[in-house]
């Protein structure tokens, strides 16, 4: 049940802390995430929203040390909680057997193109082995009919013969399906999910939603979901964080998010979302100017040049994240005097 | 559900399938398979030996009991180019196979790491591409001695640059995709996800790539052992037999003795290259 302050929340399986990471181009160094903190939880949903390019991604990635060659974790911490014993992701060898072992195993992920994901000369149950059998000690009868189960239980109809198919034959919304098996079948504690719906239709989009919902529901799984679909955080995010330019920018429960959007950002994003009902004389409201290259946001606000409430303030040091209530918090100025927290 | 449908088929039989409808690359294959089965089992096809020298018979235009005549030793022809073919095909086929073989695994190696590695494998590569091939094949030849062994070895240095640059750039662009970084976000290793998920992806390049290096080291034996560097000339080679060809005399009145070779070689090099051009299309995962 979402919304009720007084349930008991699920335990941290991932915390993350002042997160940097960098990108070198050319001879400079930009920084691209630029200090982000936020922990993902036992059955909820994190939903990571902002627009493209503001580094939700990158984020991800990072935690993951997925990062390509020309970037690299600037500072920051990522633990992963492997039941009681921390793991500190930021610590170890990006590609060294014990990443390796976490990847797949512990942390499960899915990507935006369902398409692409897929290798063209397998078959999508070998591939699913794939994975299995990297991380179990498992025979392939055995592997098979774990495969055949979770094809199953994921709705892809006649398993038993589906697993023989190559990826050609499936449609986009089956391969997304067998891109969740594969990432499923270690049984992962935490699910990070790029844009998983992005590249497919609207209806797809939901069954696939509905399937990730379930899986955090019956299974308790920490689920990271990227996106800068609103309806569809609305929908099935339990704690949202507003990025913007590398920077939370806004962070709290899904509800407070909604009805009470702090940060001028997060306002104006939810006012450029169309919905039912919208008149149809009244123009869907756009956030003027552009954004920033990375490399020109030094000091300030990122967001303070196309921000209307902006002041001489917002232009100098660093901005804090204040509280604005229990477990929300913007970074903004137009919050000061209200609590500060710094560690945000 | 469009899902739903069933479509029962394997890779290997849709492959196959589409070989069939690929009229002249079945040709191709069928063709190739006669010539390469006929040189193996030339001990049944002819009765004659390659070798045995029959004065009686001395260079006779062909009849009915030697098919393609006899040279000027009177040794069966059409005896010669089955037992030739032996030592032709193996060398050309051994040679392609073993420097597609290792243009692979280097072309894998500088396509995935990239920098330093990548320069240098390049670099060597081109170094090999520059250098007049007719006269590094010379020099080989003049430094290791005539041999069919020594041949493979020579068209295996001279040869492996093609299928490295193609597999190397096939790398390039195919570690970008997906689902390399799907591999990797799955813990599996490097040297998986090059041999295992990124080269079948690259192999019908490669596949193209080895038939022509076949057809062209065909070529190469023929014109090699023409000039008599090639395979020792005790040893029948379709190369071997027309070099028989170098005398005007031959030429001009014993056309049998130079044809009937050099149709073979050019049938076999037409029947690798249609081949070698359907199982591309055959083999592309992108189709």
């Amino acid at each position: 049940m979402r919304g009720e302050l007084n349930m008991e929340r699920g335990k941290t399986i991932l915390e993350v802390r002042n997160l940097k990471t960098h990108f070198r181009v050319g001879t400079e160094d930009i920084s691209i995430v630029r200090g982000v903190s936020f922990s993902a939880r036992q059955g909820e949903t994190l939903a990571i929203v902002g627009e493209s390019g503001c580094g939700k991604s990158v984020t991800v990635h990072s935690v993951m040390r997925l990062l390509p060659k020309n970037g690299r974790l600037a500072g920051g911490e990522a633990l992963f909680f492997d039941g009681d014993t921390p793991r500190e992701l930021h610590r170890l060898e990006p590609f060294g057997k014990e990443m390796r072992a976490i990847r797949g195993r512990k942390i499960g992920m899915i990507f935006q193109d369902p398409m692409a994901s897929l290798n063209p000369v397998y078959r999508v149950g070998d591939q699913v082995a794939e994975n299995l059998l990297q991380h179990f000690k498992l025979t392939k009868a055995e592997a098979k009919e774990k495969i055949i189960e979770m094809f199953a239980s994921l709705g892809i109809p006649d398993p038993g013969r589906r697993i023989l198919d190559y990826p050609h034959q499936f449609s986009g919304g089956m391969k997304q399906r067998v891109m969740i098996a594969i990432a499923m079948i270690c049984n992962p504690d935490l699910l990070i999910a790029d844009e998983p719906t992005t590249a497919l239709d609207v209806t797809i989009q939901a069954q696939i939603m509905e399937l990730m919902e379930r899986l955090k529901r019956e299974q308790r799984k920490a689920v990271i979901l990227i996106t800068h679909n609103m309806g569809l955080v609305a929908e099935t995010a339990d704690e949202v964080a507003v990025m913007y330019m590398g920077r939370i920018v806004e962070r709290g429960r899904v509800e407070r998010i909604f009805h009470n959007p702090s940060h001028p950002y997060t306002k104006a994003l939810l006012r450029s979302v169309p919905v039912l009902g919208h008149g149809r004389a009244e123009r869907l409201e756009t956030i003027r100017g552009s954004t920033p290259s990375p490399a020109e946001c030094v000091t300030g606000c990122e967001f303070a040049n196309r921000c209307d409430f902006a002041t001489t303030k917002c232009k100098t040091g660093t901005i804090p994240a204040y509280e604005v209530e229990g477990g929300h918090l913007a970074r903004c100025v137009l919050f000061e005097g209200a609590k500060e927290l710094p560690n945000e | 559900m469009a899902e739903q449908k069933k479509v029962k088929s394997s890779l290997a039989l849709r492959s196959w399938k589409k070989l069939v409808r690929n009229k002249l690359a079945m040709i191709g294959v069928v063709v190739a398979i006669a010539m390469i089965l006929a040189s193996i089992f030339a001990n049944i096809v002819t009765p004659y030996s390659p070798t045995k020298i029959d004065f009686a018979n001395m260079t006779k235009a062909p009849s009915l009991q030697h098919l393609m005549g006899t040279d000027k030793m009177g040794r069966d022809v059409l005896a010669q180019v089955l037992y030739g073919g032996r030592v032709s095909i193996y060398v050309s086929v051994v040679g392609a196979v073993l420097g597609s073989v290792v243009g692979m695994i280097l072309g894998g190696l500088a396509g995935w790491f990239g920098g330093k590695v990548d320069s240098i494998l390049v670099r060597t590569s081109e170094i090999f591409l520059t250098f007049p091939n007719m006269m590094l094949v010379l020099i080989l030849v003049a430094f290791v001695g005539q041999g069919v062994n020594n041949l493979i070895f020579i068209f295996f240095i001279t040869g492996w640059m093609t299928p490295f640059r193609m597999v190397r750039n096939e790398f390039l662009s195919l570690r970008e995709e997906t689902y390399v970084e799907v591999c990797k976000a799955f813990g599996i290793s490097d040297v998986s996800i090059m041999f295992r998920h990124i080269l079948p992806n690259t192999i019908s390049p490669i596949v193209v790539a080895t038939t022509i290096n076949i057809a062209n080291y065909i070529l190469q034996e023929a014109g090699l052992s023409f000039l008599g560097l090639g395979v020792p000339v005790t040893i029948p080679t379709w190369g071997n037999i027309m070099n028989a060809a170098t005398s005007i005399d031959v030429i001009r009145n014993y056309w049998w003795l130079w044809l009937f070779p050099g149709l073979v070689i050019s049938v076999f090099v037409l029947a690798v290259n249609f081949a070698g051009d359907g199982l591309r299309d055959v083999l592309d995962p992108k189709q």
